[in-house]
């Protein structure tokens, strides 16, 4: 295993690709292998990292084609023989090599209005949540989201459609729906009903697929289906 | 570039379809057996207001679905978009229901 | 080459259905135009109608009718399994289930009308 070196071809522009030889060795990431490249071959390889535990989702990659979390990927998986293709998030606009600029996926959080709306003061007392509720399980079942992107990056509805909120997003919104101590009904249904909405969602289920902390944003998504529509049949009776 | 109302209407035209397409397969099935004439077709269409019906509403249907289906393809895969997306939708909805009414019009009343 | 590869190296049995559910809408709603045409013969020139239909018998045609069938049989079932993922709710145990059920019946449903013409 120590002797071994693996063939790592990094995608850096549009058209401009670097081969690198890197020693291999035991519990090695892909992390490790940007790192080592960085370290030891090319001082001025650019990219993003910060916890290197699957905590921050600062360091999303694409390698071999498929978006990662590269912090907590070991290399051994995802060799192609001894060979490993790693580039930079898609469809996000990339600053430099492997580093992406995030704040279209974070401009759609909020414009999901994926951001808390309180009515409570600091003056008032605690609201106590029911943990067992049926609400509240479904708001759990989402939030563990790390902002990592590798949904965003799978999703070929984004890929094709710039305005689509994306997975990320929408599961967020999901949740704040589902969350009692959130107040922003209204204001989540509209802004996921837009030309951007949930509804341009396939169900391709890409970013339930790679979702590196098993999250499932496709069925957060249809959560928001329903939730829209039923608004859309009320509303119109009323 | 799919909005909630053009998502209801996509999935309540697609509700409506589905027992009209296990209708149109399961004639299709029968009809092929000794094979196709258009006498044989017209016998049974011609002058009956059960099938005027039947493929009347299977067109206006399916003019909305495929509109709204094109739609999303022409934008995601076309990259058309703005008014000329509209137009599109517009014209293939238009287009595919007046092609529809009048085959529909031609095996029942005409 | 890369095209391909950068597009299937992400592929997996939901985006298979995607896939599949918009390439047989496509094509449906590309056939679609000229099915209501030849139809519509049956007013203008059904001679030429015929002409059409006596076509149906040939080997190539029918293999064309039977990618047809499947485009829009594909496109039904791959839309009920959609709107099913949509509306309903549902574990994927039972998700299983039901899928299992409906796919029994219509094998049944099936026999039985082979059996019946």
């Amino acid at each position: 295993m120590t002797s071994k070196t693996l063939k790592v071809t990094v995608e850096r522009g549009a058209d401009a690709q670097c081969q690198f030889e890197v020693p291999a060795y035991e519990s090695q990431t892909v992390l490790d292998v940007v790192s080592w490249i960085q370290q030891n071959a090319d001082p001025t390889l650019s990219y993003r990292f910060a916890c290197r535990v699957g905590m921050c989702g600062s360091c999303a990659m694409m390698v071999n084609g498929v978006p990662r979390w590269t912090c907590r990927t070991h290399i051994s998986k995802v060799l192609d023989g001894d060979a490993v293709t790693i580039g930079p998030l898609r469809n996000l606009p990339v600053i430099k090599d492997l580093a992406v600029d995030m704040d279209p996926f974070f401009d759609k959080w909020v414009a999901a209005e994926a951001v808390h709306h309180g009515a409570l003061t600091r003056d008032d007392p605690i609201a106590p949540v029911d943990e067992r509720s049926e609400e509240r399980v479904t708001a759990n079942a989402g939030i563990e989201c790390i902002n990592c992107s590798v949904c965003y990056a799978a999703c070929d509805t984004v890929a094709g459609n710039p305005d689509y909120l994306g997975p990320a997003a929408l599961q967020r919104a999901w949740t704040l729906l589902n969350d009692a101590k959130d107040e922003g009904r209204v204001a989540i249904l509209d802004a996921v009903s837009g030309r951007g909405g949930c509804h341009n969602c396939h169900s391709m289920g890409s970013c339930t697929t790679y979702c590196p902390n098993e999250l499932d944003p496709m069925s957060a998504i249809a959560g928001l289906k329903r939730e829209t529509a039923k608004s859309f049949f009320k509303r119109r009776r009323s | 570039m799919i909005t909630l109302r053009l998502y209801v209407a996509q999935r309540i035209t697609a509700l409506l379809m589905a027992p009209l397409v296990f209708g149109h397969l399961a004639v299709m099935i029968y009809a092929i057996q000794g094979g196709l004439s258009a006498e044989e077709i017209l016998g049974r269409t011609q002058g009956s207001f059960a099938w005027f019906a039947f493929y009347g509403i299977f067109v206006v249907a399916v003019a909305i679905h495929g509109a709204i289906g094109l739609r999303t393809v022409a934008h995601e895969w076309g990259g058309l978009k703005g008014p000329l997306l509209e137009v599109f939708m517009w014209a293939v909805g238009l287009g595919l229901f007046a092609l529809g009414a009048r085959a529909v019009w031609a095996v029942t009343f005409a | 080459m890369r095209v391909a590869k950068g597009i299937t190296s992400r592929a997996h049995p939901l985006w298979l259905a995607y896939i599949l559910h918009r390439l047989s809408g496509l094509g449906l709603a590309l056939f679609l135009p000229f099915h209501f045409w030849v139809l519509a013969l049956a007013t203008t020139d059904p001679e030429r109608l015929n002409g059409f239909l006596s076509l149906t018998e040939a080997g190539a045609v029918k293999l064309a009718e039977f990618g047809l069938v499947f485009l829009l049989s594909v496109h039904m079932f791959g839309g009920l399994r959609l709107m099913a993922l949509e509306f309903l709710p549902w574990t994927p145990a039972q998700k299983t289930l039901a899928a299992g059920a409906t796919a029994g019946s219509f094998l049944v449903a099936t026999l039985f009308l082979i059996q019946a013409i």
